[in-house]
């Protein structure tokens, strides 16, 4: 029997132990690190400071709740309301404005709602709804959700009442229901950095693009380590400082794919 | 929809590549689940020895319950766990949430059921044949059951192999409680559903394969190993 | 000293059938004992019970000792088919005199003796599963003689061997009862009886219808059963 005991404790210290690693936990979404953002941001923060970023990337909802546990020291998500009610609840310090991205709705080439080319969103989701052309929702509660349903609701639907066999509620993330959409040829609201690179888009293309509704804001806050005494607050401070900074600003906007610029800075 | 042959030619492309990022990929998959696998069997095979060969009130239900818990759903076991160390949880304290020695806690409970319901079975099957002699002897419960374990070991590899191949090939313990986190806890599986959802399907593909002759490999390797020892210990 | 043993009413019922009606007798030391019968009897079930392999759904076994690790420790068993573990024939020597509690100084040596003993010292780091029937069973023979029991229980020992393993073991058995352990042995074999027994149990659907000293059975049994299974045994098995 103290052979396993002494097996165990020998593996567990196999694995390098937290205490001793400079680094922070940020909770950010699946569409923020899809995007490859992070790939392209952490490294310059990391030369600069010597503290590694461990993103865990989930669902806006997802992501929140881990703050809220205090099991990340660091909050990075795109759902002001739902990031407003975080620090209502006492769970961050203070919420900064860091970039926007914006939605795009993609379509089939098909175009059964006639929406291809138009540059109102709003107008688009009616002509969706009364023609009933496929539609597949992300249904996750995330930040990308919210945002498809705050457009219905200006469309004037509720479309938890009125939604038909043509709604399709994926319940997953970006990736899986852009998914679904390519295999259905349904319409889809996606954020631009997730459609420029993802790779299995079938007869989809970009449908309505532009329109100020489409803007989607992104917030920092740094877990409140008055609730969660171990969160790593002066690292994690650094990180938020860094990022609204003119250099962390700078680094989001150098960022491109195929020479097109995804995200845009705008703290103030 | 990429072809079999496209994803195959990616695998091997991946494999001579000798990618910096993939190689610690493979290589943490294969260190969270043998190190699973290590924690698991210790644990499992006295477990599952000592209900094979001693008589106690409940003895049937433990039985029915490790049987069924072979089935467990590692996003439940995910779950579960990642509640038990988020730092709201009873052991916050220990702070391994998103670190790889949480996706070894995690996979180990998920395999601990599989290794000693299948060790129980074994075990018993050879009680029969050992009970009589070892009793006479005055061996009897723990101390038979380990003996036994011995003696046994190589039908037990089955059991241990078992449990390697679920550890290995499941992502939803690991992705819950690793949190998936490039560079420290991604693995095979869970950066096979990272790229399945970004759409890139032949990489997703290619890295399946990759994982599938990882895994035979590991078998193959367990196998002949037991055959050389076989033929040593008769 | 554990000897003698009391049988106390002993009976066993199993599956609704009753193997061993109410059995009461004492066995002694001194005197190789051979319990004797046809198969089925219940000869068997009989050595298990003495042996504490069975438990007794009526009655009881009494030794004369009270310490239970005593009474288990001054005993020992061989079986039919020998089951030996997967590893050489020394280690699993050593592993009873382990269970025994012997200290580890002192078990390399005593195993070493008892293999000696039995003529397998030349074998004694072969794995124990590969050697032959006959060479297991002498092996089982060395792992009970390593313990020194005070009684030792030998059920059909040779039954499963030919003839010249038979006699090998018959002649380690001799050496037993030479040195002092009291024999119980259980068979159906009549020679065998005759040469290794000094008193005979006749055994005859689980009841113990005759017991003399083993010159007086063969001669001239009392009880009709046991005529019966003299004549119907062919001398020379």
């Amino acid at each position: 029997m103290g052979l396993i005991w002494r097996t165990l404790l020998g593996l567990m210290l196999a694995f390098p132990v937290q205490a001793q690693d400079k680094f922070i936990t940020v909770s950010s979404t699946t569409s923020t690190e899809q995007s490859g953002l992070f790939k392209h941001l952490l490294p310059v923060f990391t030369a600069k400071t010597g503290v590694q970023v461990r993103v865990v990337a989930v669902g806006t909802g997802q992501a929140l709740d881990i703050g809220r546990r205090g099991d990340a020291d660091v909050v990075f998500v795109h759902a002001k309301p739902l990031e407003e009610k975080f620090l209502a609840e006492g769970n961050g310090v203070r919420r900064f404005d860091v970039m926007y991205n914006d939605f795009v709705l993609v379509g089939p080439k098909a175009d059964p709602a006639k929406v291809v080319g138009t540059k109102d969103i709003v107008a688009a989701m009616q002509k969706i709804k009364s023609v009933a052309a496929p539609f597949a929702s992300r249904g996750d509660k995330s930040g990308t959700h919210f945002a498809e349903l705050e457009l219905w609701k200006a469309a004037g639907i509720d479309i938890a009442a009125d939604k038909g066999p043509w709604y399709r509620d994926t319940g997953s993330g970006m990736g899986p229901t852009l998914n679904t959409a390519s295999g259905m040829n349904a319409y889809v609201l996606t954020d631009r950095g997730t459609w420029l690179s993802f790779k299995n888009r079938g007869d989809l293309v970009i449908a309505v693009e532009g329109d100020q509704r489409l803007f989607n804001q992104y917030g920092i806050m740094l877990v409140n380590p008055a609730r969660h005494p171990h969160v790593k607050r002066d690292m994690g401070q650094a990180f938020v400082d860094w990022l609204i900074s003119a250099d962390g600003q700078k680094a989001i906007a150098d960022y491109k794919i195929n020479g097109e610029q995804l995200f845009f800075p705008n703290a103030r | 929809m990429p072809t079999f042959a496209d994803a195959l030619y990616g695998a091997l492309a991946l494999i001579t590549s000798r990618d910096a990022q993939l190689a610690g990929i493979v290589a943490l998959s294969l260190k969270v689940s043998l190190s699973a696998v290590v924690c698991a069997t210790l644990l499992a095979l006295p477990l599952g020895a000592a209900v094979a060969v001693t008589r106690f009130r409940g003895r049937r239900v433990l039985i029915v319950l490790l049987n069924a818990l072979m089935g467990l759903p590692p996003v439940v076991v995910g779950l579960v766990v990642y509640l038990l160390l988020s730092r709201a949880g009873p052991l916050g304290q220990l702070g391994i949430l998103f670190t790889p020695a949480a996706m070894v806690f995690a996979q180990t409970i998920l395999i601990l059921p599989l290794i000693a319901a299948l060790c129980r079975q074994a075990v018993e099957d050879a009680w029969i044949e050992y009970e009589e002699q070892l009793r006479s002897l005055g061996a009897v419960g723990m101390r038979a059951a380990l003996t036994l374990v011995w003696d046994i070991r190589f039908s037990l590899l089955t059991a241990v192999l078992a449990g390697l191949g679920r550890a290995s090939a499941e992502v939803g313990a690991v992705i819950i409680v690793g949190g998936n986190i490039d560079g420290v806890t991604r693995v095979m599986t869970t950066t096979i559903a990272l790229e399945t959802s970004k759409g890139d399907l032949s990489l997703a593909l290619s890295l399946g394969i990759v994982l599938i002759l990882l895994v035979l490999m590991l078998n193959a390797a367990a196998y002949l190993l037991k055959e050389a020892a076989q033929r040593r210990y008769g | 000293m554990i000897l003698p043993l009391k049988l106390d009413q002993l009976a066993f019922s199993a599956g609704g059938r009753e193997i061993i009606p109410p059995l009461s007798l004492e066995i002694g030391a001194g005197v190789a004992t051979v319990i004797l019968g046809a198969n089925g009897a219940g000869k068997s079930v009989l050595m298990r019970l003495m042996h504490g392999l069975l438990a007794p759904t009526g009655g009881r076994v009494v030794w004369s000792e009270t310490d239970e690790a005593r009474i288990r420790r001054q005993q020992a068993m061989v079986f039919q088919r020998p089951v030996m573990l997967r590893r050489s024939a020394l280690a699993n020597v050593i592993y009873a005199l382990k269970i025994a509690n012997v200290s580890a100084r002192e078990r390399e040596s005593r195993a070493l003796d008892s293999l000696k003993e039995v003529g397998l010292l030349p074998l004694a780091h072969r794995p124990a599963r590969v050697l032959s029937g006959g060479e297991q069973q002498r092996l089982a023979l060395a792992r009970a003689w390593a313990l020194h029991p005070e009684v030792l229980f030998l059920d059909e020992p040779t039954a499963s061997l030919d003839p010249s393993a038979t006699r090998e073991i018959e002649t380690v058995i001799k050496a037993f009862d030479a040195s002092g352990t009291k024999i119980v042995m259980a068979t159906h074999n009549l020679g065998q009886a005759q040469r290794l027994g000094d008193e005979v149990l006749f055994i005859h659907q689980g009841r113990l219808v005759e017991r003399t000293l083993a010159d007086g059975f063969f001669k001239r049994p009392s009880s009709a059963e046991a005529a019966a299974f003299i004549k119907g045994e062919l001398p020379w098995v």
